[in-house]
């Protein structure tokens, strides 16, 4: 099984941000690793310079208890050439992560998710709320420390 | 109609002088006919125009990534099915494809061929059950009961192979759970041979019809770039004008081994959409004709490779390690080695992506889905701003929302 | 002509060979209550597909009077919960079901809808009974139209013999309705 290591994406984005990314071996697109500071110069540049107008999917990845704990995944296609890449950042517990709705407003609702769902509070765009659980539940589900069954007693 | 009328310039051409400024508030579902399940939207109006409609979504929330993370890989399979519920199969597709791809399995060519065929049978069924509820929000009863009865014989055919008529699981990781069943290809043939000529009666009540067309035609307007900053994907993207089908751009199951087109219109309304998903309907037979003709009547149906796939049942009577394996496979499921993955294939609603992250176990430790119908319904504020009450249930229609696909 | 001549036959025998049929008042009640049930358009899941399924032609659910399926509650007398219940949806079938008149009667179909399912998670109520009296259980992932079919006409049988509704048999022993 090859891992991606290298591809123009990559060449691309290491070029313009040289020395502060990270390259993630995947096998099933180029990924990078960034600081979350960086996030939205880099998304920016995904989108205006490199034709990923397409914001496939965000997401979180709880790695309770490890530190930082939490992963932020961004999948973005360009739809003209199809290259995917990869996007990861992570944030602490009870920190913010910079939204990316100003770059796809159809970010909205996938934030609002991995809030709803994992607690992980985005700024830089109107107060989050919860989308799927209702408006007074308590705990993000997702999160390793979540049980199963949720509250509920049988 | 009212499409792209703001309110403003009602109230500055004294045509709402005499009313008050205030909107209203109107809430639509979660138990509402024309919502197509339990999707809630709560509407501000200005008199029958709405100002915004914003969904309110979770009432089917099942918590199936949480659910899945105790789940074997195997077992997660399972769950797949019940999201778009209305296409499951495609969904299974999305879900082996990424755990093959993670593993490094090479899966039989007749399989593969057997998916593309049950994926755009699928396919076919949500689009037919898409046509005949849209239909019968504008109006016209007659058409779902069309569309039901020839998908009464999708649903024959999948029950035939697979043993159930929704949610097979009938794809495993490694292949297919078990191979076509006898009289198949004669069976499905008399299928495809039929449809034309049902696709043409239904044609027959809805093409030219002005009942429906003026319900349709600039209605819910969504231009290419609202369409992907959005993230829509699928026939809305298409009818906005952006060529993007995965079949066909990032071929899977050897896709790009079939002849077809892909509908494309530049118009971004209603009346788009409603003919890129007819005209897809047809590309589906096409592709499926050619599907049956690659696929050999015996052959294999699932990879030789026993950590992944359950021995025949004639080896497990009478070989001691089949019988260790089947035990192991179904005691404890296989492991996936560390990593992530992320595939993308093109369902009937748009892209379904499975984005899996392993930590070498047995059980998926994160275990996502990119659903379609959850970022398509982004899009209805776009579209129905500026539209009247009875547009927003157009919009609803011609998104394609399946509701287990939206609150997964 | 007298009724009673014929020592043999009761009056009621006699009664039919001359084509007058009798009966009580309740039966009559019962019999016409199961054969115009109404249901309320209520699907959820993936069950509300096959229930859809169950109206048209090859199932054809108008050969037991019940294809008249209600947009609004208040005209319907039976729910037909057709999917899983998450825990957001609760409280709305619960309203639903108290907004239908009296009497009513509830069938849980599917898995999900009898016991949660698959889906032993914090999402979804393990079982529309926490929230609503269940008449009849329909199983099945999702249950084939003929087992819906089947659980209809068992709750035809139920109407038909006179057993009350499951909320008032809670409610007359003591317990929530």
């Amino acid at each position: 099984m090859t891992l991606i290591t290298q591809a123009p994406v990559l060449d691309a984005l290491e070029a313009r941000f040289p020395g502060s990314l990270e390259v993630v071996p995947a096998v099933d697109q180029p990924t990078v690793k960034a600081p979350k500071e960086m996030l939205l110069a880099l998304m920016d540049f995904a989108k205006q310079s490199l034709g990923m107008s397409l914001l496939v999917d965000v997401t979180a990845v709880d790695w309770f208890p490890a530190r930082p704990r939490f992963e932020l995944v961004y999948h973005l296609l360009n739809p003209d050439t199809m290259e995917r890449v990869r996007v990861k950042s992570w944030c602490h517990l009870n920190e913010e992560m910079p939204s990316v709705m100003g770059i796809w407003p159809g970010a909205d609702w996938p934030e609002r998710e991995t809030y709803d769902l994992f607690g992980v509070v985005f700024s830089g765009r109107g107060e989050v709320h919860r989308i799927y659980m209702p408006e007074d539940w308590e705990g993000h589900p997702l999160r390793k420390d979540y049980p199963v069954a949720g509250p509920r007693v049988d | 109609m009212a499409q792209g009328v703001k309110t403003d310039d009602l109230f500055e051409t004294g045509l709402h002088s005499s009313l008050s400024r205030e909107s209203m508030v109107l809430n639509l579902g979660p138990q509402h006919p024309a919502t197509h399940g339990v999707l809630r939207v709560r509407l501000t109006l200005d008199g029958e125009t709405v100002l915004h409609a914003e969904p309110v979504i979770g009432y089917l929330h099942t918590g199936f990534e949480k659910t899945a993370e105790t789940h074997t890989y195997q077992q997660a399979n399972t769950l797949t099915d019940r999201m778009d519920y209305l296409s499951p199969l495609t969904n299974n597709l999305a879900y082996v494809l990424a755990v093959e791809k993670l593993m490094g399995i090479e899966v039989p060519k007749r399989a593969q061929y057997i998916r593309v065929l049950f994926s755009e049978l699928s396919r076919l069924g949500s689009h037919l059950v898409w046509l005949g509820t849209h239909v019968m929000d504008l109006g016209a009863m007659s058409v779902l009961f069309y569309c039901l009865r020839e998908r009464e014989l999708i649903l024959d055919l999948i029950e035939q192979t697979a043993g159930v008529r929704m949610n097979p699981s009938y794809f495993r990781v490694g292949g297919l759970a078990y191979d076509l069943p006898e009289g198949f290809h004669e069976n499905c043939q008399r299928f495809l041979d039929g449809f034309p000529k049902w696709m043409q009666s239904y044609k027959n009540l809805v093409q030219g019809n002005p009942l429906i067309e003026d319900r349709l035609k600039g209605v819910g307007r969504l231009s290419k770039e609202d369409a992907l900053a959005l993230s829509a994907t699928g026939p809305i993207l298409r009818a906005s004008g952006v060529p993007m089908d995965l079949r066909k751009s990032d071929p899977y199951c050897f896709y790009d081994e079939f002849e077809f087109d892909v509908p494309v219109r530049t118009g971004g309304d209603s009346f788009d959409r409603f003919w890129v998903r007819m005209e897809e309907m047809e590309q589906s037979v096409r592709i499926m004709n050619q599907a049956l003709a690659k696929i050999d009547p015996v052959g294999a149906y699932t990879t030789t490779d026993r950590k992944v796939s359950l021995p025949p049942r004639e080896e497990i009577y009478g070989n001691m390690e089949a019988l260790i394996h089947q035990f192991k496979l179904v005691s404890g499921g296989f492991n996936v080695p560390k990593g992530e993955v992320y595939q993308g294939v093109e369902g009937p609603k748009g892209e379904m992506g499975f984005y899996i992250v392993s930590d070498g176990g047995a059980r998926p430790y994160r275990w996502r889905a990119r659903t379609p119908s959850f970022y398509n319904l982004q899009t209805m504020p776009t579209m129905t701003r500026g539209g009247l009450v009875a547009d927003v249930i157009v919009a609803i229609g011609t998104i394609d929302i399946v509701l287990g696909d939206v609150d997964k | 002509m007298g009724l009673n001549q014929d020592p043999v036959k009761s009056v009621e025998e006699q009664a039919a060979e001359r084509g007058i049929l009798t009966t009580t008042v309740e039966k009559m009640t019962h019999w016409a209550q199961k054969s115009s049930l109404w249901p309320a358009t209520f699907g959820l899941a993936c069950c509300a597909i096959e229930m859809i399924n169950v109206t048209n032609s090859r199932f054809d659910l108008a050969r037991f009077g019940m294809e008249v399926f209600r947009a609004s509650p208040r005209q319907a007398d039976l729910m037909i919960v057709a999917g899983r219940v998450s825990q957001k949806m609760a409280p709305v079938v619960r309203t639903v079901w108290e907004q239908m008149p009296e009497p009513k009667w509830v069938i849980s179909m599917g898995a999900c809808a009898s016991s949660g399912g698959v889906f032993d998670n914090y999402a979804i109520v393990q079982g529309v009974d926490h929230v609503v009296p269940v008449d009849v259980y329909v199983p099945g992932c999702p249950p084939t139209p003929d087992a819906l079919l089947f659980g209809i006409l068992k709750l035809q049988e139920k109407i038909t013999r006179g057993l009350p509704p499951k909320y008032r048999e809670l409610a007359a022993a003591g317990g929530p309705a």
